[in-house]
């Protein structure tokens, strides 16, 4: 089992980065395999189903972009070149346009209110006994572990126009309020779920209340780190709650905050379940975001492919250059 | 005693002050710093926890409290109907329990295949230096980055050209590629954690890399592996955009697919749906208690730190 040659060959094939590897010195034992072979074998499994499943189709996928795919294409006949018209076709169409609308300020305002609810909880928590902050926990994630297909249902439900609790709600208010508000004051039967801007309006609420809980725990998670004693000097100092909020915790969390923007922005782009439930299947198209949209025109008949590829192209690209910052940082920072 | 000095300013006040003394009074100060950032708690709790609570409620109550502009907050009433009747009637020609069983196949194939590639990667990249590793991680990173929905149309193409469309099994094998990425990036944290010297003095005891990996690695990672695994299994157990374009007999769907259909047919059917949902959410509530912390921190973490 003294392998030597192997030992050779490990040392033909020095580490990309990082330190001397103090252990391809050390001979294999009972397994046969020469040391440096190893991580390669482990890698396999991981590299094939990467490979397969995520960056062969992400070609396809553009290549696709090109191509004329429709109903005879996916029969078997093989699909013909059409250069750029499915992009010229997308970008001409005005479903593209009001789709990346929705996609973009769904996930902006979604991010923004998520954050700051999420925050806002998490400093609470902080500051909560023991016991009390244990129940608002699991309290919040409760909420937090509803699937996507049924937090829809239940807002779905909770807005719906007649029996649902909302419309109750609104009733309740004071006529005189609910007209300064909102200009009218019988919310019977109102419904939300047929126009573009009030299915966005639940959606939001939607997708803010199942997501606040992650952002409240992780932020939570980051305020044990920060010794108490700062705070204490703060306090000394006279400094407010605002101010010590914007001097000392948020530049201690920065790190935390870049990545739950990161995430939140990667989930909220691409929100598909909710809306899919809200919306009952791809049928406003006024209200389609990207995926809906190429979703509905690669499997509504007929099926176009080749512009619903597209549409993910640039879905794909818009989530890449935003999220480019955030890999960079990562890739620079760390050492893997 | 406390009542006696200092009446007003409650917000203003507490609000200002993490724990001990201020101005005047300090324990009634504290005191009613306390009261108010219990309400806030509270209603935090109420907010989060009442969609969910309606969810339930909904399912247990007579129609004639589920059709009504009132408000009822507890059914006075309780009623088995509805999960009755999505038990044996179900939806789409099929019991719920039929749906149940294909979302479970699809979701523990899902982790335990995933769960062995996710350690094997792990390991390869948090104990060896190689040629490639990094390059390896970032594709990881960028990998994820790629939008699911994108890939549906290639995979929807690849799935039924391997003839695996139309069966739970090809469902597996996508999940299995949706979760792997996070999976490696998670698990190879809890990898690292663990002290290499446990290792090498298994090493030199003579024991060897198959056995130190059994012995010594596996047991302590585990906790780390069930942690993935059940993101793994939650991630499967939700997926609705992928079940929806790949499974066409409705003996296939699996939960979230098949909840599309109590709408629409004459009107919804809210207390069958809601028998659903909870039906639905149950195993994924349980799970998320359990293993609450250590998501958390696995998710921080695995995107945080390298």
């Amino acid at each position: 089992m003294a392998n030597t040659s192997t030992l050779a060959r490990g040392g033909g094939n020095p580490p990309a980065s990082g330190r001397p590897p103090t252990r391809s010195r050390r001979r294999t034992k009972a397994s046969g395999m020469p040391e440096w072979v190893i991580p390669y074998v482990l890698l396999i499994p991981g590299l094939l189903v990467i490979a397969g499943l995520l960056l062969y189709p992400t070609i396809q996928m553009v290549i696709m972009s090109f191509q004329k795919v429709g109903l005879r294409q996916i029969r078997g006949v093989p699909a013909e070149s059409v250069g750029t018209e499915n992009y010229t076709q997308i970008f001409e169409s005005e479903i593209f346009w009001s789709s990346l609308r929705n996609t973009v300020t769904f996930a902006v305002v979604t991010v923004a209110l998520t954050l700051i609810l999420g925050t806002a909880v998490g400093t609470l928590l902080n500051r909560l006994s023991r016991k009390m902050s244990t129940f608002v926990v699991v309290g919040i994630m409760s909420a937090w572990a509803v699937p996507p297909v049924a937090q829809g249902v239940i807002w779905r439900w909770l807005f719906d126009a007649d029996a649902g609790i909302i419309n109750w709600a609104l009733n309740l208010l004071p006529d005189w309020f609910s007209e300064l508000l909102f200009g009218r004051s019988d919310w019977t039967g109102e419904p939300w779920l047929n126009d573009a801007f009030t299915i966005y309006l639940v959606l939001i609420v939607c997708v803010v209340w199942a997501s606040f809980p992650f952002i409240a725990v992780s932020v939570l998670a980051g305020l044990k780190g920060i010794p108490a004693e700062l705070y204490e000097a703060a306090r000394v100092d006279g400094s407010g709650a605002w101010r010590t909020f914007r001097t000392i915790t948020l530049p201690l969390l920065r790190p935390v905050f870049a990545v739950l923007t990161i995430l939140s922005i990667i989930w909220n782009f691409k929100v598909f379940s909710q809306l899919y439930v809200l919306m009952g299947g791809p049928n406003n198209r006024e209200a389609f975001n990207l995926s809906m949209f190429s979703f509905a025109e690669a499997f509504r008949s007929p099926p176009k492919m080749g512009s619903g590829a597209a549409i993910a192209v640039v879905l794909t690209l818009l989530l890449l250059v935003v999220t480019a910052f955030y890999v960079r940082q990562i890739v620079k920072t760390e050492e893997m | 005693m406390t009542t006696s000095l200092t009446g007003g300013k409650p917000d203003a006040s507490t609000r200002n002050r993490p724990a001990a003394s201020g101005g005047m009074d300090p324990r009634t100060r504290k005191r009613l710093g306390v009261i108010a950032l219990n309400t806030a708690g509270v209603l935090v709790f109420l907010f989060a926890t009442f969609p969910v609570y309606w969810m339930v409620s909904t399912a247990f109550k007579t129609n004639d409290q589920i059709f009504t502009t009132d408000f009822i907050p507890i059914p006075t009433e309780i009623t088995f109907d509805h999960l009755d009747r999505v038990l044996t009637e179900g939806v789409a020609g099929n019991s719920i329990w039929v749906y149940m069983r294909n979302s479970a196949i699809v979701a523990l194939g899902t982790v335990l295949i995933g769960a062995v590639f996710a350690l094997l990667a792990a390991t390869a990249i948090a104990r060896f230096r190689f040629r490639g590793r990094t390059s390896f991680l970032i594709t990881l990173l960028i990998v994820q980055m790629i939008p699911a929905e994108a890939l549906l149309i290639p995979l929807f193409l690849n799935v039924r050209r391997l003839g695996l469309y139309d069966q739970l099994l090809g469902l597996i094998v996508i999940n299995v590629g949706l979760t792997l990425p996070f999976g490696i990036w998670m698990l190879r944290t809890f990898v690292a954690a663990v002290p290499k010297s446990l290792e090498e003095a298994a090493w030199i005891d003579g024991a060897s890399r198959f056995t130190t990996f059994r012995k010594v690695l596996f047991p302590l990672v585990a906790p780390g592996l069930v942690a993935t695994s059940i993101f793994s299994f939650i991630t499967a157990w939700n997926e609705l955009i992928f079940a929806l374009i790949l499974m066409s007999d409705s003996s296939g769907y699996t939960m979230p697919v098949a909840l599309q259909f109590f709408f629409g047919q004459r009107g919804t059917d809210w207390g069958a749906i809601m028998a659903g949902s909870t039906m639905m959410t149950i195993p994924v509530v349980v799970f998320f208690l359990l293993v609450q912390r250590r998501m958390v921190s696995g998710l921080v973490a695995g995107a945080v730190k390298g």
